[in-house]
């Protein structure tokens, strides 16, 4: 591996930094969370412990997980990557995943945090009938995750393969291996407590780094944002990257295929499995308002940040060099770091793109085991006559499978073009959960076969329609570049799926022939409104 | 939801009466006509912008100050709005809808204990 090292160094130093130090601080971040994880898991006696932390995390503790919850390596390294290359259409990007937030917080944390107890399908099923909804709710649950689960592991061979330079299958796979095996440890032991804790310091490390660096590079143009905005222009020979169109501007198709994007982005975020369980791990509703204000602050701030650090990486080390460098795209970030703060900035920022990898994916496969043993399990298999301590052995075998599925997912997809999974996990969140999560909140009529309609159609849709896109077949760039069955000239599929799982859940609902609890409902809306008889925190 | 004994005392208070009862309807008017408006509010003016990005490219690169275009600005924009918007909410729900539910919210706990 050193010997490549130099040579990659002597080929022109595309490859750069010391990937010793990488390891090391990476180490220092297992180590040190492992501790705490071990120390966290102390307590985890009830299902509510192991599930929802106890309920007992502050606002602005849960606020930073869900900002470390969300924040994947992806937004980080991609992001970046987008705005030094593609320019303004990279921000763009962003700003929809920021903007989502405020759906979370003015219709859903609060009243979610007041209904249910541990996953997305507890508030679905509340008052419609428990089986077919909680049957729907878990099958979108787990194919959401496990889109996701699929992208982080494929990128984390990627990012192997950039930050610590090794390119063999054979030791991307087992970097793989090691990184999933240390997410089971974590979610096997810790639950969503060692979870949380995991997430928390990740984003603490992810936003301190790129405070540092967006400072840092805003200090080297004398604090003038407009002159970054120059000197990134000058560099790449063109005021192009300044405006908007570079990325989504080449055709009417891809300009469409963007507001399918944005509408994706915008509601699929509060859909999102893994980001509504975080609401249940706090004490009451008002610490859940806190904790997504907490998280819209933080999210903000590092979206601002990203832009600096994109256009820094434009202005200082210019597209082509990004684009020549192992990585591509993904390496604008760490090259930024390597030029600002050399080897030992760059090894604290890759340590930071692992840490988040690992967060991620700890708190996607906690959310996907809690669905399958709380939702299919205990409610529909054993029909609600199982015990709490039956159920989290469940939960945690199935950590495990998980755990496999998603390292076998992560090998067999290595160098395969995986960036759409994280696209299609929101356009499914968006079409498949929250159209149900809106309309049991907020619509009276709403009945049973609404909700399976919705959610069964908003996943059937989005998935059909990604197989028929131009992402399946018909260009080069395709999984399958040699047939052609794109049907759907979009990438997105959520400008149809949305709407379409909108209207089947009215749908549905007024075609119902059998109506629902009416008692039921009312306890549902006084709830949600008023937070009686709401989970409480769990005392040690 | 019964199985566990934090919710046994739900099962003495009315559900359909408090729904009817004139603080509740209060409650719930107070809440919707905050979060219904805001929420279409800034869904329209992030289609607006998002349909301005995609589509009016000349007006987005138009420079406002030194280097910094339309684009850019109402971008910023976008954050700030979202900014100002949570910290409206807060001061909202703190001001007018937490005192509402906490008097109900007390009453029921009381009527069922």
């Amino acid at each position: 591996m050193t010997t490549s090292l130099i040579l990659a160094q002597a080929a022109g130093a595309t490859s750069v930094g010391n990937p010793w130090v990488n390891i090391a601080i990476f180490a220092g971040f297992v180590g040190v969370t492992l501790v705490i994880v071990l120390r966290a898991s102390k307590n985890n006696k009830t299902a509510a412990d192991y599930y929802a932390g106890g309920r007992s995390f502050t606002g602005t503790q849960n606020g930073t997980a869900i900002a470390g919850d969300y924040l994947s390596a992806a937004s980080f390294l991609g992001i970046v990557g987008a705005i030094a290359i593609n320019g303004y259409d990279g921000f763009l990007y962003s700003i929809g995943f920021l903007v989502a937030w405020l759906v979370a917080l003015l219709l859903v944390a609060e009243l979610l945090r007041n209904t249910g107890k541990f996953t997305m399908a507890d508030v679905l099923s509340f008052r419609l009938r428990q089986k077919p909804v909680r049957i729907a709710a878990a099958i979108s649950t787990l194919a959401v995750c496990l889109f996701y689960l699929l992208a982080q592991m494929a990128g984390a061979g990627a990012l192997v393969s950039l930050l610590l330079g090794i390119d063999e299958k054979l030791g991307q796979s087992l970097v793989i291996v090691v990184v999933g095996a240390l997410m089971i440890l974590y979610v096997l032991v810790g639950g969503m407590k060692g979870t949380t804790w995991v997430q928390i310091i990740k984003a603490c490390l992810l936003i301190a780094g790129t405070a540092v660096m967006t400072v840092w590079t805003l200090a080297l143009f004398g604090f003038n944002f407009s002159e970054l905005l120059g000197a990134a222009a000058n560099v790449a020979g063109t005021d192009a990257v300044l405006n908007p169109g570079l990325q989504y501007g080449a055709s009417s198709a891809s300009k469409f295929d963007f507001i399918s994007l944005a509408l994706a982005l915008v509601l699929g975020t509060a859909g999102l499995p893994h980001v509504l369980m975080r609401f249940y791990t706090v004490p009451t509703a008002k610490e859940a308002r806190k904790s997504v204000v907490w998280a819209i602050w933080l999210i903000g701030a590092f979206y601002l940040f990203t832009l600096v650090l994109g256009y820094g990486a434009g202005a200082l080390i210019g597209p082509e060099r990004i684009k020549a460098a192992p990585g591509g795209v993904n390496s604008a970030a760490p090259l930024l770091a390597y030029e600002l703060g050399g080897t030992l900035l760059l090894g604290l920022i890759s340590a930071v793109a692992f840490a988040t990898i690992l967060a991620v994916v700890a708190g996607l496969t906690i959310t996907a085991a809690a669905s399958f043993a709380h939702d299919v399990y205990a409610s529909v298999l054993a029909k609600g006559k199982t015990t709490p301590a039956q159920e989290m052995k469940v939960a945690r075998r199935t950590v495990i499978v998980i755990g496999i599925l998603s390292i076998a997912g992560g090998i067999g997809a290595q160098g395969q073009n995986v960036a759409f999974l994280v696209a299609l996990a929101f356009a499914v969140a968006a079409s498949a959960n929250l159209p149900t999560i809106l309309y049991s909140l907020f619509w009276k009529k709403f009945t049973t076969q609404g909700a399976v309609w919705s959610m069964i159609g908003g996943l059937g849709s989005a998935i059909l329609l990604i197989v028929f896109s131009p992402v399946f077949s018909g260009r080069e760039t395709s999984m399958i570049p040699t047939a052609d069955f794109a049907l759907f000239p979009l990438a997105n599929p959520g400008i149809v799926s949305i709407p379409l799982a909108f209207f089947l859940g009215w749908l549905g609902s007024v075609l119902d022939k059998r109506t629902e609890d009416v008692s039921k409902s009312a306890e549902m809306e006084v709830r949600s409104l008023t937070g009686v008889g709401a989970e409480k925190a769990v005392d040690h | 939801m019964s199985s566990n004994p934090q919710h046994e005392v739900e099962a003495e208070v009315d559900f359909i009466a408090e729904q009817n009862s004139e603080e509740f309807k209060e409650l719930r008017k107070t809440h919707r006509s905050f979060v219904f408006p805001m929420a279409i509010f800034f869904l329209l003016w992030y289609f607006a912008y998002v349909i301005m990005a995609d589509y009016f490219h000349d007006f987005m690169s138009i420079k406002v100050w030194g280097n910094i275009n339309m684009g850019i600005l109402l971008g910023l924009l976008q954050f700030v709005s979202t900014f100002a918007i949570t910290a409206a909410y807060v001061r909202f729900s703190n001001n007018k809808l937490d005192p509402k539910a906490k008097k109900i919210r007390e009453r029921l706990e009381k009527k069922g204990a």
